[in-house]
């Protein structure tokens, strides 16, 4: 089995609704990728198809070789899907829930009782999640979804309402199980939080896939100009320095910082004649084009191309 | 089979926190010794048990009451949880969707089950306490109409998971439950009524009235307890019908289990082709 995941031209309608057309994209066993794109992309309905939970309306889609909506027990014990706007019922306390879906995965009760811990539950176990925050919630449903140690996990905006130091826990909790040959995908508008974690990254545009790609490949393939900072040395003449680059390339932010726009294939050239310059630059900072800016440039690109 | 359990065990455990199980066993109960309270009184007869009594006012109580309950507790099964919005998480568990339907429905029938059992066994207890002679056979027709009042209720909570797979929304499922109720309950045997009167027997016989009887699972509740036994049917009113009746236990008991069976397995099948 080379691949976790794999979807071959699936469609799915919603009535006259076209939620996904013709997606095609595989994905291997141990890889973390990120699903971007706008609302009404489409990621919520592919995450379904990939659970199961809706039929494609053509194409075919495998999980673990198997067709989702119909697969056996086995395959479905290795799967985590943590729904979009996750819900529980209220009656019951956050260890009496959890307890109930291990028991579904065959999972000893031990082990769900650690998740909670893991999750930062182990105070609030004994209340009914009626009281819970929203944050806690979806850290409940982080637990269910890692139970059973699957083999794929499925995320639908994971880090909604979590607070930043349980998002740093969360990602750890995911690179972890990636490390041992999961299958991670994920949904989130996050983006500048998935640039440095996620090994692929899919961009989603009005059903179809515009970007599947690494984050290096997305920039090489965007040619989106870096961004290179200078701060000059005081009484040092900013007429001078202007003339590293092209004029239009240039900003000046302030009387003694310099920005200059860089395309990728001109940044080394200029980086050696900045430092040529010796004591007259005192600060050098380059920063890449990030997620959001190839984000915004994929997204666009795909309208012109329309 | 293991996750039907866990299903089950589930319902009933939301069934006591959200207070179902204490109304209705409170319901039940209180509805069932008021009974007894009243209903001593006017015995009179001397050789006719108090039992049977209670028996016919808790039949004529439970067919109206029974339908109504289950359908309370049972019509937003799953369309509850659809609006709710924990079945994609349960669907994705390693679980068949008709083990789902069926680990809820029999969770269901149980606090259906305690609650007759706890309800109306206050009847019979209250009976004992202030020293009424329990016949033996009374005390069977009682366990009898305790049973079937259940399998009435099976029926019911099976209708509601149907309706529940059904509908679109929470709202819809009560307005079908409703309409099923009445019909079921209250028109079918106003409208056989009105149709036999003006009929005056011409085209309507025996045999389709029978008939007739056995498609409504009340009737048949009605008829499996209330033209059991001579002194029953006496004070109940039935003997024109009991006289008449020709369907065995057997049937009418088999007639109740395909009332659950057929719309328990539309509700799976319509579940299992349902996207959530």
């Amino acid at each position: 089995m080379k691949w976790a995941i794999a979807a071959d031209k699936i469609s799915k309608h919603f009535g006259r609704v076209k939620a996904l057309r013709e997606v095609s994209f595989a994905l291997p066993p141990g890889e973390l990728v990120a699903l971007a794109g706008p609302n009404g992309a489409g990621k919520t309905t592919l995450l379904k198809l990939i659970v199961g939970l809706i039929r494609p309306s053509g194409g075919t889609i495998r999980i673990f070789d198997e067709v989702p909506a119909a697969c056996s027990l086995t395959t479905r014990r290795q799967l985590g899907y943590l729904p979009e706007n996750v819900a529980f019922n209220d009656a019951l306390t956050g260890r009496e829930t959890l307890l109930f879906y291990a028991r579904l995965k065959k999972e000893r009760p031990e082990i769900s009782l650690s998740l909670l811990e893991r999750v930062g539950l182990t105070a609030a176990a004994g209340r009914r999640v009626a009281a819970y925050s929203k944050g806690m919630r979806q850290r409940l449903g982080l637990a269910q979804a890692l139970l059973g140690n699957p083999r794929a996990l499925l995320l639908d905006e994971p880090t909604s309402g979590l607070d930043p130091a349980f998002r740093e826990r969360f990602y750890e909790l995911v690179r972890q199980l990636r490390d041992r040959g999961t299958t991670v995908l994920l949904s989130s508008h996050a983006l500048t939080e998935l640039e440095e974690r996620a090994d692929r990254i899919i961009i989603m545009k009005e059903g179809i896939i515009v970007a599947n790609a690494t984050l290096g490949e997305l920039r090489r393939e965007a040619q989106l100009p870096s961004r290179i900072v200078l701060t000059m040395a005081e009484g040092v003449s900013a007429d001078d320095a202007a003339k590293l680059a092209p004029a239009a390339s240039m900003r000046q932010i302030n009387p003694d910082v310099l920005e200059f726009l860089c395309p990728e294939r001109d940044k080394m050239d200029l980086i050696r004649r900045i430092v040529a310059k010796g004591t007259a630059i005192v600060d050098l900072e380059v920063v890449p084009p990030g997620l959001d800016k190839l984000y915004a440039h994929f997204l666009g690109a795909h309208v012109e191309a329309r | 089979m293991n996750s039907i359990f866990i299903i089950c065990a589930r319902e009933i455990l939301l069934g006591i926190r959200n207070r179902w199980v204490l109304a209705t066993t409170l319901l039940l109960a209180a509805l069932s010794l008021s009974l007894v309270l009243l209903g001593s009184t006017p015995t009179g007869q001397v050789g006719v048990g108090a039992l049977d009594v209670v028996i016919v006012s808790l039949t004529s109580l439970s067919i109206f009451l029974v339908p109504l309950i289950a359908l309370l507790i049972a019509h937003d099964a799953i369309v509850g949880e659809a609006e709710r919005g924990t079945l994609p998480l349960l669907l994705s568990y390693p679980v068949r969707r008709w083990q789902v339907i069926l680990g809820k429905f029999s969770g269901h029938v149980l606090i259906l089950l305690f609650a007759a059992v706890i309800g109306y066994g206050a009847a019979a207890a209250a009976l004992t306490v202030t020293g009424a002679d329990l016949l033996r056979q009374s005390l069977v027709a009682f366990m009898i109409m305790v049973g079937s009042s259940v399998l009435l209720g099976a029926v019911f909570i099976a209708v509601a998971y149907l309706i529940s797979t059904l509908a679109p929304d929470r709202g819809t499922a009560v307005g079908a439950a409703i309409g099923v109720w009445l019909l079921l309950v209250l028109i079918y045997d106003m409208a056989l009524l009105g149709i036999l009167v003006i009929d005056q027997g011409k085209m309507i016989t025996a045999g389709i009235l029978n008939t007739l009887l056995l498609l409504n699972p009340t009737d048949v509740y009605r008829l499996l307890n209330l033209t059991r036994s001579a002194s029953v049917s006496q004070f109940a009113g039935m003997m024109g019908l009991a006289q008449n009746a020709v369907w065995s236990q057997f049937t009418l008991l088999a007639v109740l289990m395909l009332w659950i069976i057929v719309p328990l397995a539309l509700a799976a099948t319509v579940f299992t082709r349902r996207q959530v």
